[in-house]
């Protein structure tokens, strides 16, 4: 037989981490069937569930440091290298701080969430896949497997009003942009006859070829929540259930940002004749971005729609880094998405601290909720400080850190109108985020809301951001150097 | 043997139609059916490309994403049928507490 | 024990976390236990690295421990040094700063933001160890402005005082002054010694540089001079010292006579061998000092309130320091800061108490007597006292000694100073001893009668103190009674020697001059203490006769030879018209190009905010049109 279908070789140890979470996620689904008294420890089955594919990261990291070939398996569709890996953490880092925030509001709301769990841990693996491919084959069953389980955690509280109305509107963007998506990725592999874009050959600049590419950024431009594609996000991340939108602000963005990086790094776009065309576009979807966030946030009084809006303002200082186009503007990228998760997710976290003194129904989301707090929780109050502090760019913060290395990584490329727009809209920024630490400390409340006691589980989450925080901004060397040198 | 002209015309009118329908239908599921116009739009590029090219990829991803829209449609109508069991309506205009 | 030296500086970080963020809920005792611990373990773990310091071989002691990279781009990184000089300066830091930690339990016990207080108590012990043990300079930077801020923070405790506040702003100008210079020294440093911030390296490279460009040499020491005289209270830019007092007592104690104050002879002393190699600067630095001792002597002389005449006294003593660095006695300068440490320490707590037993008085001519009130004040006060003085076999007298020795070698003339100065010193503070202790009572009435000595835990450490006020200058015993001194030896790995010129091994004989000189100090000092007891207890009338009789001096003197007042005129005045002048140009065009920016952004973000209408196809239809122009852009 000829044509016999030959099964390439299967390297399992290489897909560790996938193996390992997508079995910790169907373990977590079953529990959901399983006995009664079993069923009150589903988070913390899932946080152990993250265990297995961070000890088999880390265990590849420490064998591939040495790789000098990206280490790829299944006909090269899956390729685990440092920049993969340097991703899984991050993700896997997300996804368990996700866990810590869920867990406490689930528990006492709605019983035993079994499928809420599964869901966080599919969506993570969809992340995996996403960083640790170049086929768009995969890269699209990446997308579409953190999207589907995303689609149903923004309306997990389905009987508020926002949180389905949220989960409606995010899936009919979501889905419509993966038809240009793959209509792009039809596009490439037929200008160019491979899904492979590490094997996509530079045939001059092909009109085919670029409006496929065009088509298939548009969709993860879409999930960055570039401008003008970012309409959907305050809306989705005001309406999600505020745990949810932790897990979305760190985990999808910095997906979404994988993903960018793996198309772009592809040979026939990072140094080819294509280049000069998507560097001009992206640069002025940075800046465009980053104003349209800035300046809606600016005018918000709801702290998790303004975080919503100031997350958009973040992907454009994240596109300042790719339009940089250097190992050290991936290098930032991953520390900037670093820390990005921390103090977002640790600001989140006090969200929903704040939101339960007010009934947590989204009454205590309004920023004027939060007068007052330095007083009645001190502890709180400061680690928002901290949060605040961080995103704003402030020293010894690692928000600092990695606004300062994507701002390096610009001036080295020569793109200095874009890192002065960068600085400018960092400038307009602190003062929504001030904003919020003057209500905490200088502005009294109207009625004073009852003191409520944070969850021992929240309240880990934002010793841990915090730490998290500090310590990027105190001692960002190590971190640094682990991302280093990240492409091959 | 079918020119690659006729396949990328086919499938980009495709593609329009429904992009076309999604701005223009006001209700949900009929918005939904539209973006699965524009998948298989998608399809028929693939399987058309794959043929041209002579490759098996674009028929695999056309199962893919056949798999992938059984998938989001069963997400999907859940969707639309919890909204609805709300709200009474699928009309995304009616559909407007988050915005500013 | 010396890899956990990080520690030392971090411990009381934690504590400061601990009471800055639960400070409220705690209760008291809590706080107290948790502010003076954490002191205490930095204060054990200190001696126990000093110790095992001591038990390596002299050219091995100096321990850098690193706990990773800062800002790498510059090889700036979190790195500790410890070798005599800095092991001296934390057992003294957090030796001292226990002390006053558990003195301030009973002080503070009834005051509003117990918490506050300690928790910033705690944030300045480790700014005061990351300056001491900062092995670079941008590191000892960081704790330089730490203690800076907490300083300024603890002057304006009390904040609804405005005098208070005042204070607190005054401090903090001045001290800007004095940072401008250092940072600007710290640069050329940075240039000059090929792209290094470390101490070590900088130093080690020093002899080279001062071969090719000794100008440049003599500039950084004397801007980093200037850094040094806003900190450490000397002429120009000892004026916000006085006014610091309005802190409360336990804090000047601490940090405007302990410790903090004394950080620019630190400094100086860390960068001695750079000092050495610039001639100019080092005497500069000797001049300043003699004239900032002698000056604020006169000065301490007319004061009425006991804590401006101890922090006058604290002035000319950080100037006698200098005097001694600025003649190569880099040793002397720290060993009369260890034992000033504990005898200024003692004297400032020691009026706290007074102060505390008087329900916040604290003017001298109110006083009066209370050595059989307050008895037991009294005798801790009275140790204080003789040490300050120069009494024979005290620990002041040592190190003052000491001083003056060196400085009679290097130069007659500053020794004279000095020695007018060590009158004086006697002198008012016999003054301060006869107006508070001595005489008849001038209390009044409505304090007279509740008078109670202080708490056990203030006792406590004004009992320590005395005794080591008393004893503590024998481990810096003078060479001409025992051939060696046992802190100029363990010094002598981290100072220079003094430049061949000044050195008084070169002198013959070497033991005639020197204790003759401490006769004569000794004489110094027992009869400025009888001219002061003649004047201020045996016939008390007299000074107000002797101040009447020549009146524009006696004003002169009283109103601090109105040096604040010439400033204000010199420098304030055009400043503020300067100050004037620029809000004006801001308020115009500044404020109009950033309120412009920022009403532009605002006005945008109400408009683009209409544009999230909330409607699905609103948002497909925005997408579509962006996809079509990403298309279109990349196409054609």
């Amino acid at each position: 037989m000829q044509n016999a279908v030959v099964i390439p070789p299967i390297d399992w140890s290489l897909l560790g981490p996938l193996v390992w979470l997508l079995a910790g996620a169907v373990a977590v689904t079953l529990l959901a069937v399983g006995p009664r008294p079993w069923r009150h420890y589903t988070g913390y089955a899932a946080l152990l569930a993250l265990a297995g594919p961070a000890v088999a990261t880390l265990r590849l990291w420490g064998g591939s440091a040495a790789a000098l070939t990206p280490p790829t398996t299944m006909s090269g569709m899956i390729q685990m290298d440092r920049f993969a890996l340097c991703f899984h953490f991050i993700f896997l880092a997300t996804a368990a701080l996700t866990m810590l925030l869920s867990i406490p509001s689930l528990s006492e709301r709605h019983g035993d969430s079994a499928e809420y769990y599964a869901l966080v841990l599919f969506a993570t693996s969809g992340m995996l896949l996403m960083s640790a491919t170049t086929n768009l084959l995969v890269l699209f069953l990446g997308l579409e497997i953190l999207s589907l389980p995303l689609y149903i955690l923004v309306g997990f509280t389905r009987w508020q009003d926002r949180s389905l109305e949220a989960s409606m509107k995010y899936f009919l963007l979501g889905a419509f942009s993966t038809g240009f998506t793959i209509y792009g990725m039809a596009l490439m592999y037929g200008a160019t006859g491979t899904l492979d874009l590490s094997r996509m050959a530079a045939t001059g600049p092909s009109p085919i070829l670029m409006l496929g590419f065009g088509l298939t950024l548009v969709g993860f431009l879409f999930k960055i929540a570039a401008f003008p594609f970012h309409y959907w996000l305050p809306d989705v991340y005001q309406g999600a259930p505020t745990s949810v939108t932790a897990f979305m602000i760190a985990g999808t963005k910095a997906a979404a940002f994988a993903a960018i990086l793996r198309i772009v790094t592809a040979p026939v776009f990072w140094d080819g004749p294509l280049t000069l065309e998507w560097t001009r576009l992206l640069t002025a979807l940075s800046a465009l971005t980053m104003t349209a966030g800035n300046a809606v946030a600016l005018v918000q009084n709801n702290l998790k729609r303004m975080l919503a809006y100031s997350s958009i303002a973040h992907a454009g200082y994240l596109l300042i880094a790719v339009v940089a186009r250097s190992t050290d503007g991936v290098s930032s990228v991953v520390f900037y998405l670093a820390a990005y998760l921390l103090m977002n997710i640790g600001a989140f976290a006090v969200v929903m601290v704040v939101d339960r003194s007010r009934g947590g129904e989204g009454e205590g989301d309004f920023i004027a909720s939060y007068q007052g707090l330095g007083r009645r929780h001190p502890a709180l109050a400061a680690a928002m400080t901290v949060f605040m502090l961080s995103l704003t760019g402030v020293p010894l913060t690692g928000g600092f850190v990695g606004k300062f290395y994507i701002f390096r990584a610009a001036i080295d490329s020569n793109m200095y109108g874009l890192a002065v727009v960068g600085l400018l809209n960092s400038v307009v920024a602190a003062a929504y985020y001030l904003n919020v630490v003057l209500n905490m400390y200088m502005k009294e409340p109207v009625s004073e809301p009852p003191k409520v006691a944070t969850p021992a589980l929240l309240g880990l989450g934002i010793t841990l951001s915090v730490a998290g925080v500090l310590y990027l901004g105190i001692f960002p060397a190590r971190l640094l150097e682990i991302a280093r040198n990240l492409l091959l | 043997m079918i020119p690659a002209g006729g396949i990328l015309v086919v499938s980009a009118v495709l593609f329009v139609t429904g992009v076309i329908g999604v701005m223009i239908r006001r209700s949900a599921l009929v918005i939904f059916m539209s973006i699965e116009l524009m998948l298989n739009a998608a399809n028929l590029l693939f399987v058309g490309m794959a043929r041209l090219l002579g490759t098996m990829d674009g028929q695999l991803f056309a199962f893919f994403v056949m798999t992938v829209a059984a998938a989001e449609a069963a997400v999907g109508l859940a969707i639309i049928i919890a909204l609805f069991r709300r709200r009474r309506t699928t009309d995304v205009d009616q559909v407007n507490l988050l915005k500013w | 024990m010396l890899s956990l030296l990080w520690l030392i500086p971090v411990l009381p970080a934690l504590g400061f976390i601990v009471n800055g963020l639960l400070g409220p809920r705690l209760p008291k005792w809590v706080v107290s236990a948790v502010a003076c611990g954490s002191v205490l373990l930095a204060f054990l773990l200190s001696a126990g690295c000093v110790l095992e310091l001591a038990d390596m071989p002299e050219a091995q002691r100096h321990v850098v421990v690193s706990l990773g990279d800062w800002i790498a781009p510059l090889h700036l990184s979190w790195s500790f040094l410890l070798d005599p000089l800095s092991s001296l300066m934390i057992l003294v830091v957090t030796g001292v700063g226990l002390l006053i930690h558990i003195y301030s339990i009973g002080y503070m016990w009834e005051e509003e933001g117990y918490w506050r207080y300690f928790a910033y108590l705690n944030l300045f012990m480790s700014m005061m160890l990351t300056l001491v043990l900062g092995s670079s300079l941008p590191l000892l930077f960081v704790g330089w402005e730490g203690v800076g801020l907490c300083s300024y923070l603890l002057i304006g405790f009390f904040y609804w005082k405005t005098d208070c506040a005042d204070a607190g702003r005054k401090a903090f100008i001045v001290n800007r002054i004095g940072d401008a210079s250092f940072i600007t020294g710290m640069m050329i440093a940075f240039v000059t010694f090929g792209g290094t911030f470390d101490i070590a390296e900088i130093l080690a490279r020093a002899p080279d540089v001062a071969r090719t460009s000794p100008g440049t040499v003599v500039a950084i020491a004397l801007l980093m001079f200037g850094g040094a005289c806003g900190k450490s209270a000397q002429i120009p830019l000892y004026v916000w010292l006085p006014d610091a007092m309005a802190g409360p007592t336990p804090v000047s104690a601490l940090i405007h006579a302990a410790t903090m104050v004394t950080a620019g002879v630190y400094m100086v002393c860390r960068m001695s061998p750079l000092y050495v190699l610039a001639p100019g600067a080092l005497a500069t630095v000797a001049i300043v000092g003699a004239a900032t001792a002698l000056m604020a002597a006169v000065i301490a002389m007319a004061q009425d309130d006991i804590k401006k005449v101890l922090a006058y006294s604290t002035i000319s003593q950080l100037g006698y320091m200098f005097l001694a660095a600025g003649v190569g006695a880099f040793s002397a300068a720290i060993f009369h800061l260890t034992t000033h440490a504990f005898f200024k320490a003692l004297l400032f707590l020691g009026s706290g108490a007074v102060i505390h037993a008087l329900h916040g008085e604290q003017d001298m001519t109110k006083m009066g007597g209370l050595r059989k009130a307050l008895p037991r004040t009294f005798w801790v006060f009275f140790f204080g006292w003789i040490a300050i003085s120069g009494v024979p076999f005290t620990s002041g007298f040592f190190s003052k000694d000491e001083i003056l020795y060196r400085a009679f070698v290097a130069n007659p003339g500053l020794w004279l100073a000095g020695f007018v100065g060590a009158i004086m010193t006697a002198i008012y503070m016999t003054r301060l001893m006869g107006l508070t202790f001595f005489g008849a009572s001038r209390v009044a009435p409505d304090k007279a009668h509740h008078i109670h000595e202080a708490p056990p835990t203030m006792m406590f450490a004004l009992v320590v103190l005395a005794v080591l006020a008393l004893l503590g200058g024998f481990m810096g015993m003078p060479e001409a009674w025992f051939g060696v001194s046992p802190l100029e030896h363990w010094l002598e790995p981290s100072l220079a020697a003094p430049p061949s010129a000044l050195h008084p091994r070169g002198m013959e004989p070497p033991a005639g001059p020197e204790t003759l000189l401490m006769i004569l100090s000794s004489l110094a000092a027992l009869g400025g203490i009888g001219v002061g007891y003649y004047l201020w207890v045996t016939r008390p009338e007299l000074p107000g006769r002797i101040a009447s009789s020549l009146p524009g001096l006696f004003r002169f003197v009283k109103g601090k030879l109105y040096v604040d007042e010439v400033y204000e005129a010199l420098i304030l005045e055009p400043y503020e018209a300067l100050c004037r002048l620029m809000s004006r140009f801001d308020s115009v065009v500044v404020d109009g190009v950033v309120n412009g920016m920022g009403t532009a952004f605002e006005t945008s973000g109400h408009v683009l905010k209409l544009f999230h209408s909330g409607y699905v196809r609103n948002y497909a239809v925005f997408y579509l049109a962006g996809a079509a122009a990403v298309v279109w852009y990349l196409v054609m």
